[in-house]
């Protein structure tokens, strides 16, 4: 095979489709034809690693046990001072949620206080195996679930992306899914894709991950040429890559002056939330154009508080700040899309009720995932609030699960993507059929 | 199972070692197993070159930066700003130190071995703390440990500064410790203060017995209570001074028996009634000796070294050599060596991005001279120098690293690295044999010796199939 010298990035794919490298190169179907409106919702997962506190996204400042268990990191009531936006009576949203408490007041938004996976061991690593797998046991499956879901499709042609330098095992499986991170790309004028693309076509890993990644590098160019892009990852060792905050900005020892501290978590924090509002209208910039990705998965990390947690504003509070710039980013980016859009943020497990001996918590079970979307059907709370009672809590430590996760996410993907019941207790969820779909999430 | 010497030696230096550099896979060609097995020695790791702090000195550098702080703010210095000049200061030449081992070492089975400890036992950049900790720890409580006895390596570790303050240890407090019932000034901040789990869970489920394991939420909470006292001395004049002090230099581990809470602990249906420090210490003991551990970290080896779905045969005999030797790890070393599994042909470990990093310099026979020319690329492929996402560590699988995103980075990385780096007085089919030997194949052979230059020559050579593996 002759290849010629100035061969550019888009006649390398074309040159190598060409040779039949690989199929995916080219020759995508849109189901947008063949399914109308199905062909246009999209589903975005963001994992919350570290076990999020359900208690603080969604605190039940209404519940009469609430500020007792969590002393100086309880979230205050509504109307005060850094106090919870409130929901209902019993349920507010942390403050640095405004973005999601706005959409609530819309009815775009919704929580699940007391949801939690099948697994009940409290380690963050089988855990999130267990959340992203959906297997009812650890190392039940190889792929996840979000992977096996869009297989269930049948002949629909369907799209994912996954933001993040690593694969989250959510999206891993039989179909290649792709994958972006900030860090800059370029024109491309090298002959390097199109003999790799060679060199790889018997390999089952590096094949199909080349050919999505070269094609998404190219959408990458489209989804951030009307946003600022991310900017390339910083010098210093714990710069602010995504998902992770500046080291200075979370100190290990307890905040010593309140001013100081919160002056530093704060700033801090804008910086961080800046970053993640560009992140999310960057993926909303893939999502949007044709035959863009439907489905997208996000890790954010850091919420493991076990010391010094913070209420309104701290370590904590940033975190939210960051995942609530997100999905400020997505949701405004998306537009007119964000009606066929739905997005969960789930965590692998809660936190302890009681505030622990180190102004922190520790590894709960049940905690609160987030159901947002432009669609979204009225409704209050997903699922029952077991209360704080003393009594109620799970091994008298954590919030009491009511939900299984796989029946929030297992209603999600029927109702938004029309994933078969067959299909959900079998393949996506295995073992699964005694976990109903939580239904009427989705208009 | 004999193996033919050439793809022996390939194997050695690429999947046992970081890669070879210009001469290396030769130098192993008449006894692959016996080169190796040099590598193995009772003083442990290699140090990197360099002077570095000591992890007391750096704690209490930056103890006293955060007692400045209040005053710094008022006085309009920014404190985000004056803690990346001190990581620039401390953590990022000990990166570029140990990048550095890593590149140029004759001995890369001894740094990779050791690599794998440090991961083990992972301590992350959470904070400032730990960002400045990282390096030091692993110089002081990993390098010296990995060809001993696993109990002291794991004792080594849970006593380190470093790791007291990444799993929240230093300040976990018994709730019937003696401070408890204390009454005077600088006594409330501790009475309002208590148990945190966070490091027995951790020891429990990553360090030692592994999840599955059996042990349950009243074995981590006695555990917890068991370590509590495990601390860190605190400089002159800081908060822990006066009635709460301990012995021992500031910025070192100590032994608080104020915060150490009194009475037997019942772990794994075993009594622990040991006094003090003692208490913890026996659990470690037991936990370094117990087969579960074994089985873990048996298998924990065996898919670093060789896949990611090892196979039992060898899970078998590296457990095997840590029970018989009573968790001696240069035994295990010499076990994974003998293992007739750990030779099979077909690569199927995927490079992390350091590894891929380093493989890559060594291939020319470089190391990087220039922190800002590795750590940023290595936060860009998903590997932030010393910030691994969580206790667990980086990732071992394949499908972890090689996302299409990743792929593409790596491609743009290794075009750039090849103009830059590229010897002019090598041909890259030379850095290609020199690199793979037995293991380069014949299209990525015939790709390199028709690429257009140089650069694009060696460029492919990084981007193969067999390279990327090992």
């Amino acid at each position: 095979m002759t290849r010629s010298i100035d061969l550019t990035r888009r006649s390398a794919l074309a040159a190598a489709a060409g040779i039949g490298v690989s199929i995916s190169f080219l020759g995508r179907q849109t189901f947008a034809a063949v399914d109308g409106d199905l062909g246009k919702r999209k589903l975005v997962v963001i994992v919350c690693r570290g076990a999020m506190d359900g208690l603080s996204v969604s605190p039940p400042v209404g519940d009469p046990n609430y500020h007792a268990l969590r002393g100086e990191i309880a979230i205050a009531g509504f109307g005060q001072a850094g106090g919870a936006l409130k929901l209902d009576d019993t349920f507010g949203l942390h403050p640095k949620l405004a973005t999601v408490h706005a959409l609530a007041m819309k009815g775009q938004a919704r929580i699940a206080p007391a949801v939690a996976t099948p697994d009940r061991a409290r380690s963050h690593f089988e855990a999130q195996d267990v959340l992203e797998s959906g297997s009812s046991v650890v190392y039940g499956a190889s792929s996840g679930w979000l992977n096996r879901a869009m297989g269930s499709l049948g002949p629909r042609r369907i799209e994912a992306i996954s933001v993040g330098a690593q694969a989250p095992l959510i999206l891993r499986g039989k179909i290649q899914a792709a994958s972006w991170s900030p860090g800059g790309f370029k024109d491309r004028d090298t002959r390097l894709p199109g003999i790799l693309a060679d060199l790889y076509a018997h390999d089952p890993l590096l094949g199909p991950a080349l050919a999505t990644g070269l094609q998404t590098e190219a959408m990458a160019k489209v989804a951030t040429a009307s946003e600022t892009p991310v900017a390339p990852q910083p010098m210093s060792l714990a710069g602010s890559a995504p998902g992770q905050m500046p080291a200075a900005a979370m100190p290990g020892t307890p905040p010593q002056g309140g001013d100081a501290a919160a002056r530093a978590y704060a700033q801090a924090g804008r910086a961080g939330a800046q970053t993640a509002r560009t992140l999310g209208a960057t993926l909303a910039g893939f999502m949007t154009q044709p035959n863009g990705p439907q489905i997208a998965a996000i890790s954010i990390d850091g919420f493991d508080t076990h010391a010094n947690q913070g209420n309104a504003e701290g370590q904590l509070a940033n975190r939210l700040a960051y995942l609530d710039a997100v999905v400020d980013g997505l949701s405004s980016g998306l537009g007119p899309e964000w009606r066929n859009t739905v997005v969960v943020a789930a965590t692998e497990f809660g936190r302890t009720a009681h505030i622990n001996g180190t102004k922190g918590t520790d590894h709960g079970t049940a905690s609160t995932a987030l159901v947002l979307g432009g669609g979204l059907k009225a409704g209050g709370v997903i699922g029952d609030w077991p209360t704080l009672q003393q009594a109620k809590l799970f091994e008298s430590r954590d919030t009491a699960p009511t939900l299984d996760m796989r029946g929030l996410f297992k209603g999600v993907l029927a109702e938004q993507l029309g994933v078969s019941r067959s299909a959900l207790d079998a393949t996506v969820f295995p073992d699964s059929a005694g976990v109903a779909p939580a239904v009427g999430i989705v208009a | 199972m004999s193996i033919d010497p050439n793809l022996g030696a390939s194997i050695a230096v690429t999947r046992f070692g970081l890669g070879a550099r210009p001469g290396e896979i030769d130098a192993a060609r008449t006894d692959p197993k016996g080169y190796l097995k040099a590598q193995i020695r009772p003083s442990g790791a290699d140090q990197p070159a360099g002077t570095f702090q000591s992890s007391a000195a750096h704690f209490v550098a930056v103890r006293e930066y955060q007692m400045q702080r209040r005053q710094d703010l008022k006085a309009g210095v920014d404190p985000v700003k004056e803690a990346q000049k001190q990581i620039r200061a401390t953590a990022i030449p000990e990166f570029l130190g140990r990048a550095q081992l890593a590149c140029n070492t004759d001995a890369s089975f001894r740094e990779r071995w050791t690599l794998f400890w440090c991961n083990h036992f992972t301590v992350a950049s959470k904070n400032l703390q730990t960002a400045v900790l990282v390096g030091p720890f692993e110089r002081e409580a990993i390098r010296p440990h990995v060809f001993g006895r696993f109990e002291d390596l794991l004792t080594a570790s849970t006593m380190h500064p470093a790791m007291l303050l990444y799993l929240d240890q230093a300040q976990s407090i018994g709730p019937h410790s003696p401070v408890m019932f204390m009454s005077g000034p600088g006594v409330g901040r501790f009475r309002q203060s208590g148990l945190n789990e966070n490091l027995a869970r951790e020891i429990l489920e990553l360090h030692t017995l592994g999840v599955g394991a059996g042990y349950t939420q009243t074995d981590v909470t006695e555990f917890a209570r068991a370590l509590t006292g495990w601390s860190i001395q605190g400089p002159e004049g800081a908060r822990y001074g006066g009635r709460f002090a301990s012995a021992g230099e500031p910025g070192q581990f100590t032994f608080r028996e104020v915060f150490h809470e009194p009475g037997a602990r019942r772990l794994f249906g075993k009594s622990y009634n040991q006094d003090g420090i003692a208490q913890a210490g026996a659990v470690l003991h037991d936990l370094a000796g117990s087969p579960a551990t074994a089985h873990h970290l048996a298998v924990k080896i065996a898919r670093h070294f060789v896949a990611d779905d090892p196979p039992p045969a060898l899970v078998a005999r590296l457990e095997r050599a840590y029970l018989q030797s009573d968790g001696r790890l240069d035994q295990v070393a010499d076990a994974l060596i003998e293992a007739p599994e750990a030779w099979a042909t077909q690569e199927t470990k995927f490079k992390t991005p350091y590894e891929f990093l380093v493989s890559s310099y060594r291939a020319v026979g470089a190391a990087p001279e220039d922190f800002t020319k590795f750590g940023p690329v290595l936060t860009g492929l998903g590997q932030q120098p010393f910030n691994a996402p969580s206790p667990k560590g980086w990732a071992e699988e394949a499908q972890a690293w090689a996302a299409p995103d990743a792929i593409v980075k790596r491609m743009s990385w290794s075009e750039a690295f090849a103009q830059a780096a590229a010897p002019v007085n090598l041909q890259p089919a030379t850095i290609a044999d020199a690199s793979l030997g037995a293991r380069l194949t014949p299209p990525v052979a015939q790709a390199i010796a028709h690429a257009e230059s140089r650069p694009e020559g060696l460029a492919i050579l990084l981007m193969s199939p067999e390279f990327q593996r090992r």
